[in-house]
This record gives structure tokens, C-alpha cells and sequence, in this order.
């Protein structure tokens, strides 16, 4: 039988079981989408940018692990993709990004939304291809299906002239399998090394888990789990782990790094064995190099190679999958004897006890923080949570605890204002059973307020909490601490109605101005389970993150509410522990 | 430290450009870069001259080894290895160096491929110092034109790449 390309291009998609495909179309790829609409298995999610494409597939591929779809077309299409591609490239997402492109004899002629695509998303993609002929279409797909969802994931752009889309041919089998002689991620991982680390863990006095996104993508929870409680060791997440490891529990920590925890940064900075799981001390991180972990051996354990010995010198490297090679650890470490660590548990509850996420409440405005706390009551800590980028984000990582891996849904590595509420749509879209709230912030949800039309159009019910605090609280408050409170450009004046805007998207929309109205609110909104509900909730316009570790400083340099000057605990004799 | 680099990568389309970015992209250094098909036709064979601290080189081997298309990468300097570069250069024959050109031509065993009434062409090759020292030792002048390969590297004996 003779397809033409469109039409082999989506029967590989359906090959690969893809459900949902979030795209928008254009000249380029009307032959796809006429292809599309010929069939029932692929529903396409029509959003309004495909900005919110990219974002969209991305939550959903965060929620359920499955690589997310994107389809958009040539030129400003995918010019428009690019910031949600660099967004689940720097979160190591797994995601193919299909892409129309001028016939092939225009490619190079300037032709009408003819962009390099290829040479636009090179720096940002864990590969992309262009395809040439025809009969290319089905391994480039296998290919890039297989790229995207095996190693380090990443996203993967499919550039595909239009002419080929049209062309026709005798169709073959969708290969089954694939071999790359290029591309062989490494999974196994060395028995001596993880000989090494046993040994090197069992004979640590100040030991700390140092978990991050590797985990999640890595579906390693279960192992690190288990790992965890077996050893008995604290435990430290980082912005894309939370959630990885209960935060609920006894051995959790909490968030390590810029706003991270007194207790998790000073353990840090205090142990002499650090187990980076899946992590990449990335300088959010590490604040200054120079003062991070001034007595520690570094055991580091990532798929990605090029990770280890980056940025922090790894004295036991452990290339290869976060899952096999906690389990490898269990087998190894089951009879060990460990040393005695109650000493350095005693220490790390004293730093506990420093409660370093307490805040005072103000009468007549309600904080941040304790909307989330209640979004976290109100939910009993079940919902997923999506975010966008600045204050109300962090505030969402400290206080909404996290007890399971894909329920916090952010962008990390990009830092992108505008993903929260696509994502959320994906992620419902991908979880349609679970509860999904959006926080976010009145600066980043107008980058995407757009897609409110689509989650009208295709029933994604999910809660945004807006924390509006009026501000670009995140630029604020650096200015305030940074720049002698000149607030350039900081200060939203103009905001819409939010309430109003929700409703003329046909969604519902309360305003929340006192904290005794918070509460009903939540619940009232998370009872309307067929609607997308917008809380606009007005926040303090003062109010900081804490605890922050300034530029420049390291763990021990911390800044916590309340407190005008630097709580530095330097001294402490740790080898006294 | 100076180090010279052999990637073979699949003889694809764009696979130059992103084995150039990545040096670009990461701020690594590239002092030269040559490439061309090996004996199998599928396969070409880059030999990359870069230097830095040997984090840096450690992070430049394993980034090049994750861009997808490379199979096979190896730090040659740290091996018994062979380097050659070749050199084509045009020498105004009427300078005092042009009038002894063959004296030059035996001392470092090059080559003239082409005489005009005015231009001599050479031809040299062998390591990259050697090729220096052969510049040099001409009146910047009299030197019209002159084109370099940069390095390409294989290692002695039996080991492959
Ligand atoms: C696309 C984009 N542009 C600029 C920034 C820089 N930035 C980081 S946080 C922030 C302020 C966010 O304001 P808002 O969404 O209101 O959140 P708040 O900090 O007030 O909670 C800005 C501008 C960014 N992260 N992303
Ligand atoms: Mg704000």
C-alpha cells in the first residue's frame, strides 16, 4: 500500500503510542494535520502559542514519564517552540518536537517561513534531525523516539519538508528495534566502583544523600527509598528531586541550595561523605565553589558522563542509571556494618531546631506562605503542583511537602516564567484523575495566559493559584537586598481584573483578599471538579524568601527571616561530630 | 596544555556543525580542526587541536562523546602518536629568500609544485613546528599567500582509535 509522508509520519507516531499531541498548525504542515484528522487514535491538544505546545508536552511528559508530542509549523512555529524546547532540554525531559520545513528546492532560498530549525534548536536538543527523503521518515522517528526516552532524556526536534509529506510510497514495517552504533547509552554501571562507594559510605561519620532530578526521571524512587532507610542517613533534595524521597519524613531534610533549608545547607557544608544522586551540583546549588563542602568526599552517581567532575570533583563517579545503581548499593551494603551517626544526627536537630521556613504572620495581609501551607492542607498533599518562575515558586518547593516523585512539576534549569500553566494542562491531560494546581505568580501567568482558552476547549480542570503580590517579587527582592531597594522595573502597575479575565475565558475566578476567605476558597474552588478555577490571591507585597544564601556565599553564609545579619555557623568543629 | 583530538562521527549532514558549536557553546578553545571520510565511506574522521586545563579536556572528550553522531573519540597526545600538517605557500621569486629557494627547499625537505615568472608554490608538510620554522624563515614580504591543513594525528603501531 502507498502512504504519502504525512501519512507514515502519523502511523509511526501511533507505532510509538503516542496519545496526545500538543501542536498548532501552518502552511508547512497541512498535509499532517490532514493526515491526523484521517484517524482516531492520536488526539491533538490545539493550543494558542506553541510556546504552550512545548510546556504543555513537557508537564505531560513530567507527570507520567511518557515523551510528550509536539507538532508546529515551519518558521515562527517553531521559533515560537524554542523557549519550551530549552526549557525540557535543561530539565532533561524526553520530548519530539515535530517540525514542518519549506519544500526541500526552497530550503535555503529565504522562502516564506523558512527558519534553519535544525541550526535554531541545535544548542538546545538532545538531538534534532532533518529529513531528506521519504523513505527516512520511519527510523528518523524510531530514532528519535529512542534518543529522546533512553540515557539522559532530552528533547528531540524532527525538521520535515513539506514536499516529503506529500511524497508517496510502498510502506515498510515501523522497525521494531533500533542499534546506533553512535549512541549507546551507558547503563551498567561498575561493580568496582560501587565496591568503592559502599565501602567509602560504611565508613563515613557525617554522611548526606544529596538527591535530585536524575531520581525522578530516573523512576528511582522506590530504590531510594529503600536505600535511604536502610542506611539511615539524611537526606537532602534539590529543586527537581522534591518529592523523590517523602519530604514528610524523619530523614528528609528538605530543599538544599539557594533557599534551602538551615538544616539542609549547614549538613552540607558539614559532611565528610556527599552522595549526589541524580544531581549535578549545579551552581544554584553550590553557591561558591570555593566554600562548598570544605570537608567532603564526593561519591557521584549519573547517567550522563559529562556531569561527573564537572563542577565539583567526584572521588568515586558512578556512571550509570540512578535506579540500577541504588539497587546495586542495597545488595552491596546490606550487611555492612556502618559507623554510629547519632552524633551527627544530634547536630543536624540542633540545626533543625533553628526552624528555618518560620515566618510571622501579619495581621490584615495574608503571606505567601501560608497559602501554600493551606493549598497543601486543603489537598491533603495529594495534588500535583505546577509552577511558574520567581518567589511564589520557591515558596511552593519549601512548604508544599512533596511525598511523591512527579507531583512538582517546575522548570529548574531554564527558570521559565510562563511554563506553570501549560504544563498543569499537560500534566491533567496526563493524570486526569489527579488533582493539578497551578502556582504561580501575576508576572509569569501573563506569559501564558493564552492557554486558559485551551483548557477550556479540552476540559483540563486544574487550580491556578496566583500569589499576586503586584510585583516581580523574585527581581524585588533581589533589588532590595542587591541594588539599595531601587526597584527598576519591578513594579506591575496595570494588572488585569484576573477574575474577570478567568470568567471571559468561560473558567470561574475568586478574588482572595483576606486570609479568613482563603481556606473557603480552596476548598470551594478544588470542589469544582469539572472547572478551572482561578484564585486570585492578593499576597504581602514585602514579603522574601528565606532562607538565602546571597551570591557569592556558601552554605554556611545563610540569611534567615527575621535575622538582619549573616547567620554563619563556620566554626563549628565538625570533625568534632 | 595543547591537545590533539581524533573523533570519528558518521558522515551525516550537520554532524560538522554540531561537533563546531559545541565548541563555541561551551567557550572551549579550537585551534584547529580538520575533517574527511575514512576507508569507510560511512565514517569521517575529525582530528580536533585544542588546549586548556585537563578538566577542560576531560569535559571537551566527554561532551564531544555525547553529541550523537560520534563514535569514537580519543585524546591522541596522551598516546604514541604521529601529527602532520601541510602546508601550500606562495613565495615572491624575486625576493633574497625566493633567489635561494632551493637551498630552503632541501633544508626542509619540501616541495616546489608550481613556478610562475614571480611565484614559486611550496609544498610542505610534516609537524606544525617544523612548518613555523619554515615561515620563519622568510621575510614576512616575500610571502604572498599561504594556506595550512591544521593537524591530523593517527596513533603509532597496532592501537586503533
Ligand atoms: C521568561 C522569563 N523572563 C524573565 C525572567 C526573570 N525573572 C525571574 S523571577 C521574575 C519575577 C516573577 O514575577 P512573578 O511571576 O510575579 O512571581 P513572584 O516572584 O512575584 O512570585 C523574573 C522577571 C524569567 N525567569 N523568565
Ligand atoms: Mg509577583
Amino acid at each position: 500500500m502507498k502512504l504519502n509522508g504525512a501519512e507514515i509520519l502519523i502511523d509511526c507516531l501511533q507505532k510509538e503510542e503516542v496519545e496526545h499531541v500538543f501542536g498548532y498548525p501552518g502552511g508547512a504542515v497541512l498535509h499532517i494535520y490532514d493526515a491526523l484528522e484521517a484517524q482516531d487514535k492520536i488526539t491533538h491538544i490545539l493550543v494558542r502559542h506553541e510556546q504552550g505546545a512545548a510546556h504543555g508536552a513537557d508537564g505531560y511528559a513530567r507527570a507520567n514519564g511518557k515523551p510528550g508530542v509536539v507538532l508546529v509549523t515551519s518558521g515562527p512555529g517553531i521559533t515560537n517552540a524554542v523557549t519550551g524546547i530549552a526549557t525540557a532540554h535543561m530539565d532533561s525531559i524526553p520530548m519530539v518536537i515535530i517540525s514542518g520545513q519549506v519544500p526541500s528546492p526552497l530550503i535555503g532560498m529565504d522562502a516564506f517561513q523558512e527558519v534553519d530549525a535544525t541550526g535554531i534548536t541545535r544548542s538546545c536538543v538532545k538531538h534534532n534531525f532533518l529529513i531528506r527523503d521519504i523513505s527516512e521518515i520511519a527510523m528518523t522517528v524510531k530514532k528519535a523516539f529512542h534518543i529522546a526516552t533512553t540515557g539522559r532524556p532530552g528533547p528531540v526536534v524532527i525538521d520535515i519538508p513539506k514536499d516529503i509529506t506529500i511524497a508517496k510510497m510502498e510502506v515498510e514495517e515501523y522497525p521494531t528495534t533500533i542499534e546506533m552504533r553512535s549512541y549507546k547509552p551507558t547503563i551498567k554501571a561498575s561493580d568496582r566502583q560501587i565496591k568503592k562507594a559502599a565501602e567509602m559510605l560504611a565508613n563515613s561519620k557525617r554522611p548526606i544523600l544529596y538527591a535530585g532530578g536524575g531520581c525522578v526521571i530516573g523512576n528511582a524512587s522506590k530504590e531510594l527509598r529503600e536505600f535511604t532507610r536502610m542506611v539511615g542517613f539524611p537526606i537532602t533534595q534539590t529543586l527537581m528531586g522534591l518529592g523523590t524521597y517523602p519530604m514528610t519524613d524523619k530523614q528528609s531534610l528538605g530543599m538544599l541550595g539557594m533557599h534551602g533549608t538551615y538544616e539542609a545547607n549547614m549538613a552540607m557544608h558539614g559532611s565528610d561523605c556527599v552522595v549526589a544522586i541524580g544531581s549535578r551540583f549545579d551552581d544554584r546549588i553550590t553557591g561558591n565553589l570555593e566554600k562548598f563542602c570544605p570537608t567532603a568526599k564526593f561519591i557521584h552517581i549519573d547517567i550522563d558522563p559529562s556531569q561527573i567532575s564537572k563542577n565539583v570533583v567526584a572521588h568515586i563517579p558512578i556512571v550509570g542509571q540512578t535506579k540500577q545503581v541504588l539497587q546495586a548499593l542495597i545488595d552491596q551494603m546490606k550487611d555492612k556494618k556502618l559507623e554510629d551517626i547519632s552524633k551527627w544526627w544530634s547536630q543536624i536537630e540542633e540545626w533543625r531546631k533553628v526552624d528555618s521556613l518560620a515566618y510571622k504572620k501579619s495581621s490584615g495581609v495574608i503571606k505567601p506562605q501560608t497559602v501554600i501551607e493551606m493549598l497543601y492542607e486543603v489537598t491533603k498533599g495529594k495534588a500535583i503542583v505546577t509552577s511558574d518562575v520567581g518567589q511564589h515558586q520557591m515558596w511552593a518547593a519549601q512548604y508544599y511537602l512533596f511525598d511523591e516523585p512527579r507531583q512538582w512539576i517546575n522548570s529548574g534549569g531554564l527558570g521559565t516564567m510562563g511554563f506553570g500553566l501549560p504544563a498543569a494542562m499537560g500534566a491533567k491531560l496526563a493524570m486526569p484523575d489527579r488533582d493539578v494546581a497551578c502556582v504561580t505568580g501575576d508576572g509569569s501567568i501573563q506569559m501564558m495566559l493564552q492557554e486558559l482558552s485551551t483548557m477550556l476547549q479540552y476540559s483540563t480542570p486544574v487550580k491556578i493559584i496566583n500569589l499576586n503580590n503586584g510585583y516581580l517579587g523574585m527581581v524585588r527582592q533581589w533589588q532590595e537586598f542587591f541594588y539599595e531597594k531601587r526597584y527598576a522595573m519591578s513594579y506591575m502597575d496595570a494588572l488585569p481584573d484576573f477574575v474577570k479575565l478567568a470568567e471571559s475565558y468561560g473558567h470561574m475566578g475568586i478574588r482572595v483578599e483576606k486570609e479568613e476567605d482563603l481556606k473557603p476558597a480552596l476548598i470551594e474552588a478544588f470542589n469544582q471538579k469539572d472547572r478551572t478555577v482561578f484564585l486570585d490571591i492578593v499576597t504581602d507585597p514585602s514579603e522574601n524568601v528565606f532562607p538565602m544564601i546571597p551570591a557569592g556565599g556558601g552554605h554556611s553564609d545563610m540569611l534567615l527571616a527575621g535575622r538582619d545579619e549573616m547567620v554563619s555557623k563556620d566554626e563549628t568543629d565538625f570533625n568534632a561530630v | 596544555m595543547r591537545h590533539i583530538i581524533s573523533v570519528i562521527l558518521e558522515n551525516e549532514a550537520g554532524a560538522l556543525s554540531r561537533v563546531a558549536g559545541l565548541f563555541t557553546q561551551r567557550g572551549f578553545n579550537i585551534e584547529s580542526l580538520t575533517v574527511a571520510i575514512t576507508n569507510d565511506p560511512s565514517l569521517s574522521r575529525m582530528t580536533i587541536v585544542s588546549s586548556g586545563s585537563d578538566r577542560v579536556l576531560e569535559q571537551i572528550v566527554k561532551q564531544l562523546n555525547k553529541l550523537i553522531e560520534v563514535v569514537k573519540v580519543s585524546d591522541l597526545t596522551s598516546q604514541d602518536h604521529v601529527e602532520r600538517e601541510l602546508l601550500l605557500a606562495k613565495i615572491s621569486s624575486n625576493s633574497k629568500e625566493g633567489a635561494n629557494i632551493q637551498e630552503l627547499v632541501e633544508i626542509f625537505g619540501c616541495k616546489v609544485v608550481d613556478v610562475t615568472d614571480k611565484v614559486y608554490t611550496i609544498e610542505v608538510s610534516g609537524k606544525s613546528k617544523k612548518i613555523n620554522a619554515f615561515l620563519d624563515a622568510f621575510d614576512p614580504a616575500s610571502i604572498i599567500e599561504v594556506t595550512r591543513t591544521g593537524v591530523t594525528g593517527i596513533s603509532r603501531g597496532k592501537k586503533l582509535i
